[in-house]
C-alpha cells in the first residue's frame, strides 16, 4: 500500500478550466478529502477547496468524485478509485468560483425562498411544546431533519439542471420538515412558496437525491409529501 | 457551471424514468399510424381487410409486440409514479421498478405467444 501511487485528476480553473494530473501516495483508510489536502499542502498550494469539520457534520467538502457527487471527508479512496485513478471536480449545477469551490449562494437562497425558517405559532411561547415522539408529524419531521446542507442532492438533480429556478431537493426537504413541525405557524406562506412552478410539482421523482444523500435522507419522499399536502390545500381552496 | 456527469445517472430509478418518458414519446409517435389504420375502415371493408392481412406478417407482429411492451411499460411506470407520490411510499423503490419492468415484459411475452 505504501508504495502505491494514486493517479488523481483535479479540476483547475473556474467554469472554464481543465483537469490537471497529480500523483498522490496511497494510504490505508485514506479519504478523498485527504487526497485533496495532500495535493494542496505538498504539491500545489494554489489549489482551492472547502472543508471544515472532516467528520461528516458541516457539509462543506462535497465534490464530484469519479462523476458522482459525494461528501469527500467520509468517502474512502478504496471505495471509489478505479484502477488507482480518481477524478475530482467541483459540484455540478453551481457556478464554480475556483477549482473545487462552488458558489453555494443560490442553494441557500432557495432555502429562504422555500420559507425554510421556523415561524413560531405562538409568541411568546407560554409553555414547552409537547410533541409525542411517536406521532406521525414528528416521525415525518425526523425523517428529513438530519440534513447538513452539503448540496450533494442539489448537484445530482436533473430538474435543477433543467430549470435554474427550481427550489431543489434540500430546500423542499427543509420545507417538509417544517410542514410537519406542530410548533410552526408559517405553513400557508410556505405552501404557497413550494407549490409554484419552480416548487415541489416540478420534481420528476428520478430519486437521484435520495440515492446520493450522504445522510441517507429521502428528499424525493419529502417532496412527494409536499405534493400531497399542496394538492389537498388546492382542493380545499386554501392555495 | 459543471453539468451532471452521465455516470451519476446510472441507477435503476433514473433508467425507469427514462423508459417511462421514451415509451411515452414512441407511443405518441405511433398514434398517427394507428389513426391511419382505423381510417382504412371508412374506405370500405376490402381496404381494411387487405391491411389487416398485411399485419399478419411476422415482422409486423414483432413490431406490435414491441408496441405492447411500450404500452405496458408506460402504464406500469405511471402506476409506479402514482404509488410513489400519492401513497407516501418510501422504501422498496427498486422492487417497484423491477415489478413494473417484469409486468411489462410478461405482457409483451403473452402477446407474442398469442399471435404466433
Amino acid at each position: 500500500m505504501r508504495d502505491q501511487l494514486l493517479r488523481v485528476s483535479v479540476w483547475r480553473g473556474a467554469d472554464e478550466g481543465r483537469l490537471v494530473a497529480y500523483e498522490v501516495p496511497a494510504r490505508p483508510s485514506q479519504t478523498v478529502l485527504d487526497v485533496v489536502t495532500y495535493i494542496q499542502r505538498r504539491l500545489d498550494p494554489s489549489l482551492a477547496y472547502r472543508f471544515a469539520c472532516r467528520v461528516g457534520m458541516c457539509g462543506s467538502c462535497a465534490m464530484t468524485v469519479n462523476g458522482i457527487a459525494r461528501w469527500t471527508c467520509r468517502t474512502h479512496v478504496e471505495r471509489v478509485a478505479k484502477n488507482s485513478a480518481i477524478e475530482i471536480r467541483p459540484l455540478a449545477n453551481l457556478q464554480v468560483i475556483r477549482d473545487l469551490v462552488t458558489d453555494m449562494t443560490p442553494f441557500f437562497e432557495k432555502w429562504r425562498r422555500a420559507e425554510g425558517r421556523f415561524v413560531p405559532a405562538t409568541t411568546p411561547a407560554r409553555d414547552f411544546a409537547k410533541v409525542p415522539p411517536a406521532s406521525r408529524e414528528r416521525r415525518a419531521a425526523d425523517a428529513g431533519i438530519e440534513c447538513i446542507g452539503c448540496g450533494v442532492c442539489y448537484a445530482s438533480c436533473d430538474v435543477v439542471a433543467w430549470d435554474p429556478d427550481y427550489l431543489g431537493p434540500a430546500a423542499l426537504n427543509r420545507a417538509w420538515t417544517l410542514v410537519n413541525d406542530v410548533r410552526d405557524g408559517g405553513n400557508s406562506d410556505r405552501l404557497r412558496a413550494v407549490a409554484g412552478d419552480a416548487g415541489c410539482h416540478a420534481c420528476h421523482s428520478h430519486q437521484s437525491c435520495a440515492l446520493r444523500c450522504p445522510k441517507a435522507l429521502d428528499p424525493t419522499a419529502s417532496i412527494a409529501g409536499l405534493k400531497r399536502v399542496a394538492a389537498r390545500a388546492t382542493l380545499r381552496g386554501e392555495l | 457551471m459543471n453539468r451532471i456527469d452521465w455516470r451519476a445517472r446510472n441507477h435503476p430509478a433514473w433508467w425507469a424514468a427514462l423508459v417511462h418518458r421514451v415509451s411515452g414519446i414512441l407511443l405518441a409517435l405511433f398514434l398517427p399510424a394507428h389513426f391511419w389504420a382505423l381510417a382504412r375502415a371508412i374506405e370500405g371493408e376490402a381496404r381494411l381487410e387487405s391491411f389487416l392481412r398485411w399485419t399478419e406478417n411476422p415482422l409486423v407482429r414483432l413490431a406490435e409486440t414491441v408496441l405492447v411492451i411500450l404500452l405496458a411499460a408506460h402504464l406500469a411506470g405511471g402506476l409506479r409514479i402514482l404509488a410513489l407520490e400519492f401513497l407516501a411510499w418510501r422504501d422498496r423503490q427498486k422492487t417497484a421498478i423491477a415489478l413494473s419492468a417484469g409486468a411489462s415484459l410478461a405482457l409483451g411475452l403473452c402477446y407474442l405467444l398469442n399471435v404466433f
